[in-house]
């Protein structure tokens, strides 16, 4: 019997390339003739380009060329990021490039180069916008609907509200309710309202968005750092407005996105109409400093939340606004952050308003578990805050309030495929010890003070209907075709396991295809949103039943019967009870001769059409599966995380140490229990940098982040997490999907976050800062009593 | 209100037109000049054309002959004279560790030292832990390859030359120990647990010769 591969440790097929440094990232490609370019940031906010003085810059030694916004695509009238722009909406947003023989030469031309800029109005806060007589983000407005720039302002009044601390009734951009809220906070035992602040903070994935590329017989040859591989190469196709086939993109190892680099990133133009406008292949090295502007961030979030509790601990109501710092471009999360309340504390009556405003900061984009993430760490301390008046246990609260499969949530009432939250709970809460754990909430040692808490965070976790390619080629291996980013998820080796189960062959028997166009991607999902696990084991799990059913086939048109009378193993096709037997490879050799569906030169109607050149590449190379996942299945697909941290707060230093963290999720099957652990607690630690130090720091004067580096803006070190964590599964397979598996990247991070936020608010005795991150001043402020050491609105501040 | 009283200070210290032509100073050179330390500093102009010099270092076990600039760092020597590429560069400036080497037998930052600095010491890079003569991983690889370490690994020749210097200078760390010896490399993607779950292997492995 083969192997069995779904829920095994086996380590990636990569990861001696990855340890040896022989994998290669984007910046590690050169080719012959290979010049660099390098970009001119904007130094102010928001600004005009009045002119351009080039003349000494274009006479330095090795100085190429210069490249200006009207040579890359722009898109006007509405607000869109282009690669090179004449009118900068933020600090760092790039003007134009300079090529030259060498780096340093680039660097040192771009410093020669005079740029007159036209200062204009800026605003980094939201609620400065919505100010009467407030500034805006563009010059037409601060809101854009029906193909014009309108201004939206809040009144006098509603600010007043705001500087008392409640919530505003100003205009909302979006608003949506069920059940009758006014009725239910009148029955309500407790009511807790609070306004709460979540900051905006970086993706800084380690790699650098660098890419390289060159132009040869008229295809754009593109080595990039981007979450996905196949959909990367039809973006650029779209950025140059090419044919996506005159794309030859490399993707082989992605050093994280974490949502930044979905399918590329808007900056990859520079390269690719540089490199063909002065026939040289060029390198954008992109820098710490760079990527801190143009590398994308997570959305602030400035809010108002009122929750109605009855006695036992039900939550019973929910009033919750947002408003949304969305960087110059917009962003989505503040929606999601509405479902997501509603999901995680299923109130009957709840009402949501939302409003994102445009501003003069760095670009905001999805970050792993984009609303969801911001939503839990906000709330949880409410809870706990709301546990301790009324007495109960927070676990309990959890347990009363968390979802069974039947839940209808958000604004059309969305069901999911399964749930088991409160499983993730129980098991959690055991591993954890949570029970026994309470006699240390609020212990105090010298200035420490210990806390515990949780965090219960879903997200979406699946998508449907993508195809699968894979290949048994003449040496008897089966060549499993992945479109997926390689980004460090594993996905690409684990969704091929599927197939490899169905076709019952060892892991040896199975290789990997990816990274590279010219050798074939089928129409894969971009890999965001936590989808691939899901999308890809389905679709491989139907390309795999596609090769079996052609294997059982090609073995009857071979030595005769029926294909029932057929089974396979180890690489090798049989006759029940004994009998005439082909191997694979000799499976794949009668394939190549009996061409037509067997070796992919007839293809099936139903695929993608982006599917069919891949599938044309490989045609008469072997025994082809191929077939797009039609297996159907109704509501979203989400993966719980719940996660329960222990730590100790230093009253005199206002320093938080994470001592303890347990994650534990309800994604489904497991495919690779070490890569899920990695997942959970890599996220979570993720969860635990934004609730504790990831922030901008701006000049509110200047519009500049201070903020602007790793070490102003750190994410956790090895020193600032706990030495001992732990994951587990709950491990019970989704009914809607054949492999049972769901994805597992975007919830963690708000279950490491919230169980922090919610373990500080015990260790300070129920206080909730309402504030992230945590850090010491904040806490410090608190503890000293001072007057709230911010205002809602500098929360970038 | 600190910000404001801030903002004020600098006013008063600066003309609008002087602070933001600075700040413009500052954006840029940051900016382009990346990982050029010669070239930093307040409205600083960057120096092209400097010299090149033809240097021997001693990388990975040989000898090699390659052109350097005097302000030139031995990262950016490895990676684009000597191509290489397994030092990654995560940040330029010596906060996340991506470039570690050993500088005899020491992890050091190869973003924050020059060439020339390194004239006459041992460099040894990820490329250089294989034994040369059968291919074999080391130690450290071995144990890294058992644990199925690191997720998007732009982190990993970093760490696991870090990891290399641990296990030489002391292979009978405790967990905490483990910790401290790899504080000075970054990991984005936060796979802690599992890194350190790879050094106490490399140790145990080291241990075990």
């Amino acid at each position: 019997m083969a192997e069995k591969l779904i829920g095994t440790d086996i380590a990636p097929q990569d990861l001696v390339a990855k340890i040896t440094g022989r994998a290669r990232y984007a910046e590690d490609f050169r080719a012959d003739g290979m010049v660099f370019t390098k970009l001119l940031l904007s130094p102010m906010p928001h600004a005009r380009v009045r002119g351009v003085d080039a003349t000494r810059a274009l006479a330095m030694p090795g100085v190429i060329d210069i490249l200006r916004a009207d040579e890359v695509r722009q898109v006007e009238g509405r607000p869109a990021e282009a690669s090179l722009t004449d009118e900068p909406l933020y600090e760092g947003q790039p003007i134009l490039a300079i090529a030259a023989e060498t780096e340093e030469q680039a660097a040192a031309a771009i410093e020669a180069i005079e740029v007159d800029f036209e200062p204009l109005p800026f605003v980094l806060d939201p609620l400065d916008s919505l100010r009467p007589n407030g500034p805006n983000a563009y010059t037409g407005g601060n809101r854009f609907g029906g193909g014009e720039f309108s201004e939206l302002k809040w009144t006098d009044a509603d600010f007043e509200e705001i500087e008392a601390g409640r919530m505003p009734n100003g205009e909302a951009a979006v608003e949506w309710t069920k059940g009758d809220i006014d009725a239910a906070f009148s029955e309500s035992d407790l009511v807790l309202e609070e306004s709460i602040v979540h900051q905006s903070l970086t993706h800084h994935p380690m790699e650098p968005r660098s890419s390289m590329m060159y132009w040869e017989n008229g295809k754009l040859h593109a080595f990039v750092s981007t979450q996905s591989a196949q959909r990367t190469k039809y973006a650029i196709a779209g950025m140059l407005n090419i044919d996506p086939e005159d794309v030859i993109l490399v993707a082989e190892y992605c050093g994280g996105g974490f949502g930044s680099k979905i399918s590329g990133n808007t900056h990859m133009e520079v390269p690719a109409v540089f490199s063909r406008k002065i026939g040289r292949p060029v390198m954008l090295r992109i820098t710490r400093y760079e990527e801190n502007y143009i590398g994308r961030a997570r959305p602030g979030f400035q809010s108002w939340l009122k929750m109605g509790f009855m006695a036992d601990g039900t939550c019973n109501a929910i009033d919750l606004y947002i408003v949304q710092e969305s960087g110059p471009f917009g962003a989505g999360d503040f929606n999601t952050a509405g479902m997501i309340a509603d999901l995680v504390y299923t109130p009957q009556n709840m009402r949501f308003r939302g409003i994102a405003m445009y501003c003069n900061t760095p670009p905001k984009a999805a970050q792993r578990g984009p609303g969801g993430a911001q939503i839990v760490i906000m709330m949880e301390p409410i809870l706990e805050k709301a546990a301790r008046e009324l007495g109960l246990d927070r676990l309990e609260v959890h347990l009363k309030n968390a979802p069974d499969a039947d839940v209808g949530f958000g604004p059309r009432n969305s069901t999911l495929t399964s749930v088991f939250a409160k499983e993730a709970l129980e098991k959690g809460a055991e591993i954890f010890d949570w029970a026994g754990k309470q006699e240390l909430s609020g212990r105090r040692e010298g200035s420490k003070v210990t806390g515990i808490g949780i965090g219960l965070s879903p997200y979406t976790a699946g998508s449907r209907g993508y195809d699968g390619l894979m290949v048994i080629r003449p040496d008897g291996k089966l060549y499993v075709h992945q479109g997926l980013g390689n980004l460090g998820t594993h996905s690409i080796m684990d969704t091929a396991r599927p197939a490899a189960e169905i076709l019952n062959l060892n892991w040896d028997q199975v290789e990997l295809v990816w990274g590279d166009s010219s050798r074939g991607m089928p129409r894969s999902s971009v890999q965001a949103g936590s989808q691939t696990t899901h999308a890809h084991s389905r679709a491989n799990h139907a390309a795999g039943m596609d090769a079996r059913a052609k294997v059982l086939e090609v073995a009857a048109r071979t030595l005769g019967g029926s294909p029932s009378d057929y089974d396979m193993d180890n690489g090798r096709v049989f006759r029940r009870g004994g009998g005439a037997s082909m191997t694979f490879a000799q499976v794949a050799e009668r394939a190549i001769e009996l061409g037509g569906k067997y070796d992919g030169h007839e293809l099936p109607d139903n695929i993608h059409a982006t599917t069919v050149p891949a599938a044309n590449i490989l045609a008469g190379q072997g025994l082809m599966g191929v077939a797009r996942d039609n297996y159907g299945g109704s509501g979203g697909v989400y993966t719980w995380v719940a996660g329960f941290a222990l730590v100790e707060l230093d009253e005199e230093t206002g320093v938080v140490d994470i001592k303890e963290y347990v994650g534990v999720t309800d994604c489904g099957t497991v495919l690779h229990p070490r890569s899920l652990s990695a997942q959970v607690l890599g996220g979570s630690v993720q969860g635990m940098g934004q609730a504790m130090t990831q922030r901008w720091v701006f000049d509110p004067k200047w519009g500049v982040p201070f903020a602007n580096r790793l070490y102003t803006a750190r994410p956790p070190g090895i020193l600032d997490v706990p030495l001992d964590m732990k994951a587990d599964a709950v491990g019970i397979p989704d009914p809607q999907t054949p492999v049972g598996a769901k994805g597992i990247g975007e919830p963690p991070v708000g279950a490491g976050g919230a169980a922090v936020t919610s373990a500080v608010a015990d260790a300070l005795g129920g206080r909730c800062l309402c504030r992230t991150p945590l850090t010491p001043d904040i806490i410090l402020a608190e503890l000293e009593g001072l007057d709230k050491p911010f205002h809602l609105e500098q929360h970038i501040g | 209100m600190a910000e404001a009283e801030s903002a004020g200070l600098l006013e008063t210290k600066y003309s609008r037109r002087k602070f933001i032509k600075s700040v413009i100073a500052v954006g840029a050179t940051a900016s382009s000049a990346g990982y050029f330390i010669g070239s930093s500093g307040l409205g600083a102009q960057a120096v092209p054309g400097t010299v090149e010099r033809l240097i021997t270092l001693t990388v990975n076990g040989q000898q090699r002959r390659v052109d350097v600039l005097p302000n030139e760092t031995l990262a950016m020597t490895l990676r684009y004279r000597l191509n290489l590429t397994g030092t990654k560069l995560g940040c330029d400036r010596a906060e996340c560790g991506a470039c570690t080497v050993l500088i005899d037998g020491v992890n050091q930052y190869g973003c924050s030292m020059l060439t020339h600095q390194v004239r006459g010491s041992s460099i040894t890079t990820i490329e250089g832990l294989e034994n040369p003569d059968t291919g074999e991983l080391s130690l450290v690889q071995q144990a890294v390859l058992e644990e199925g370490g690191f997720q998007c690994a732009f982190c990993a020749p970093g760490f696991i030359m870090s990891m290399t210097a641990m296990v030489n200078e002391n292979p009978n760390p405790t967990r905490a120990e483990a910790a401290h010896a790899l504080s000075g490399n970054l990991c984005r993607c936060g796979d802690y647990d599992k890194i350190l779950n790879c050094a106490m292997r490399a140790a145990e492995l080291a241990r075990s010769v």
